[in-house]
């Protein structure tokens, strides 16, 4: 302690007391989060999961979106959350599982982080939400057979492809990988992406994404579709790097840098002269 | 030309020697180290025949930070990448350490020929002319003169195998009046209520499937895809058409899916902004304001079709697209 006390005019005395107090903020906060983590124990039964719901939704969801989930609008016109009314479980389930939402901080875009609330949790947000209106719950959660491409013929797999690239290759690129979108926004890549979250995706059309609703995209198109998508990820790539398959600028700039650095070099080589 | 007879010799800097030409030593080392390069090459030619023969397409080999390579791929790029670069290599070394490097001036001189070959080469044209007869006999001169002009001529004629002219195939789409839009692939009718709002659906004519089949190619598929979008009625500030009968049914608007700029198939449609990117060329178009483009390099808006509902309740054409789709042409006018 004394020896404690003894350096307590030096330079770095600030800097540590600093850290150490840093430290121990973000420890008691952890514990303080999992504590209430372990309060929310799974529930089955739905008046008790809306309740929990809407536990939740007060506590994490509801300054941007409202305590009602109406949606929070400032005078001057900009949207701090948009309403929640009639969105449905499958866009909860994709917004809150994939951890988009809790947006951690406003921007262009809400991207993809580690979930915040375990899946029973976003199962009870779900059901708050739904409860909101019950005359027009929105879409639903797809059900597992719904999504499962395990079946698909080699012909289904191709219509896969044709649906794929008629309406998601021009922001998602041809191979999957995603793309840039205006102003900072930009479509997420598609690989290792779970099915029920591809799904939900074109049910709901999350942020800048359009709506592809069942009826003029049937569930086995987005069957075929979710196919194709996961038939990219096994894709083999011959040549070793897939420079990201993002297409002429990647391999453009390989060819700019190395190889022509290549050539470059070989020309300083041959125009030095030897000893 | 030796740098003993260059007479600006005295300008250069002196020549130093390298060490091959003082070392034996080092002379016989540049030695081997050019035929050891040569001797890479041919080595490395041969392994690119037994690796072309022995090692099977299907092999991949896993690579640090590579990951996963086609094993013959691999093996015939680097062996022919080294059997190629070595012979050179190996040639650049041996001039560079081995042959002469003594510094050389080389003198220019005048370019012109001297007067006498001048004379000579005037005289043998003229002695050609006279002899031929060309000037003496002006018949054969101009009937030549006449095929060699006509001989052109057949090329000018095989150009017309480049045709037809399109005619009039570029103003027009195969839309009618009352025509179904089908979603693209699917082809399935659409019902209005069958799009939400943000909905972004693909569509093609109804019957596009048997005019491709008859005609055997892909031109109407070319230019009558569209787009249907659906959104909030209060949120479209203008649309195409007359101000008293708009194109847009309740919301749902269709547009040609062929951008202006170069014909694209254009259907990154942003869903809160309403703005549709063309992806090759981020020609961006406004569709809550008419189409009109708010960036890039499209010069017109995209033309919007007119829709409405048949008495089945399908989405219908009102008929084909005002303007010609796709980009400019230069009698588009």
């Amino acid at each position: 302690m004394t020896a404690l006390l003894a350096r307590r005019r030096s330079k770095f005395a600030t800097a540590a007391v600093l850290l150490v107090a840093l430290v121990a903020m973000g420890g008691a906060y952890s514990v303080a989060t999992s504590a209430n983590r372990a309060q929310a124990a799974p529930r089955t039964e739905t008046s008790t999961q809306v309740e929990q719901g809407k536990k939740l939704f007060l506590e994490g969801c509801s300054t941007c979106h409202g305590a009602g989930g109406e949606g929070n609008f400032q005078p001057d016109g900009t949207v701090a959350g948009p309403s929640l009314i009639g969105v449905g479980a499958a866009a909860v389930d994709f917004q809150v599982s994939t951890g988009r939402m809790p947006l951690a901080n406003p921007g262009a875009q809400a991207p993809k982080k580690a979930p915040i609330y375990t899946p029973d949790e976003v199962a009870a947000l779900a059901a708050y939400i739904v409860s909101l209106s019950p005359a027009d719950p929105g879409p639903a959660i797809p059900t597992p057979d719904m999504y499962d491409y395990s079946n698909l013929t080699p012909e289904e797999l191709a219509l896969g492809g044709q649906l794929y690239r008629a309406n998601c290759a021009a922001c998602h690129n041809f191979a999957g990988e995603g793309g840039a979108l205006s102003a900072g926004k930009y479509a997420p890549t598609l690989m290792e992406v779970e099915p029920r979250i591809i799904y939900e995706a074109m049910l709901t059309g999350p942020q800048n994404m359009p709506v592809f609703p069942d009826t003029t995209m049937r569930v086995e198109d987005k069957q075929a579709i979710i196919g194709y998508i996961k038939s990219l990820e096994t894709q083999p790539n011959p040549g070793g790097i897939d420079l990201g398959r993002l297409g002429p600028v990647t391999e453009g700039l390989l060819l700019w840098t190395l190889g022509l650095g290549l050539m470059i070099a070989v020309a300083v080589w041959i125009g030095v002269k030897a000893k | 030309m030796s740098i003993e007879q260059s007479p600006h010799s005295e300008d250069l800097p002196p020549h130093v020697p390298r060490r091959a030409d003082t070392d034996p030593r080092a002379a016989k080392r540049a030695e081997r180290q050019v035929g050891l390069l040569f001797i890479a090459s041919s080595l490395a030619t041969v392994g690119f025949v037994a690796a072309y023969v022995f090692i099977s397409t299907e092999d991949l080999l896993d690579l640090p930070f590579f990951g996963n390579v086609s094993t013959s791929n691999l093996a015939l790029g680097l062996l022919m990448a080294v059997a190629l670069f070595a012979i050179g290599a190996g040639a650049i070394h041996w001039a560079k350490k081995l042959m002469s490097d003594v510094e050389v001036i080389n003198e220019r001189h005048p370019e012109g020929s001297d007067e006498e070959s001048r004379a000579a080469a005037l005289a043998e044209y003229e002695r050609g002319r006279d002899e031929s007869g060309f000037a003496r006999r002006p018949f054969i001169r101009n009937s030549l003169l006449l095929s060699l002009a006509l001989a052109g001529i057949p090329a000018v004629v095989l150009l017309r195998d480049l045709g037809p002219l399109p005619g009039n195939a570029l103003r027009h789409t195969m839309w009618t009046e009352d025509m179904r839009i089908l979603t693209a692939e699917t082809l399935q009718p659409i019902r209005p209520e069958d799009l939400e709002i943000g909905t972004l659906v693909s569509g093609v004519p109804e019957g596009i499937d048997l005019v491709l089949e008859e005609e055997g190619n892909l031109n109407e598929l070319a230019k009558a895809p569209v787009i249907l979008v659906r959104m909030d009625p209060e949120d479209i500030k203008a649309e195409q058409g007359p101000a008293d009968d708009p194109w847009g049914y309740e919301g749902i608007l269709c547009f040609s899916k062929i951008c202006t700029h170069v014909g694209c198939p254009i259907s990154l449609y942003e869903q809160q902004t309403h703005h549709l990117l063309c992806p090759c060329h981020q020609s961006t178009f406004d569709l809550t304001d008419a189409a009109n483009v708010i960036f890039g390099p499209a010069a017109r808006a995209l033309p919007q079709l007119a829709i409405s509902v048949d008495t089945d309740g399908y989405l219908v054409a009102r008929g084909d697209f005002s303007q010609p789709v796709g980009p400019s042409f230069w009698e588009r006018g």
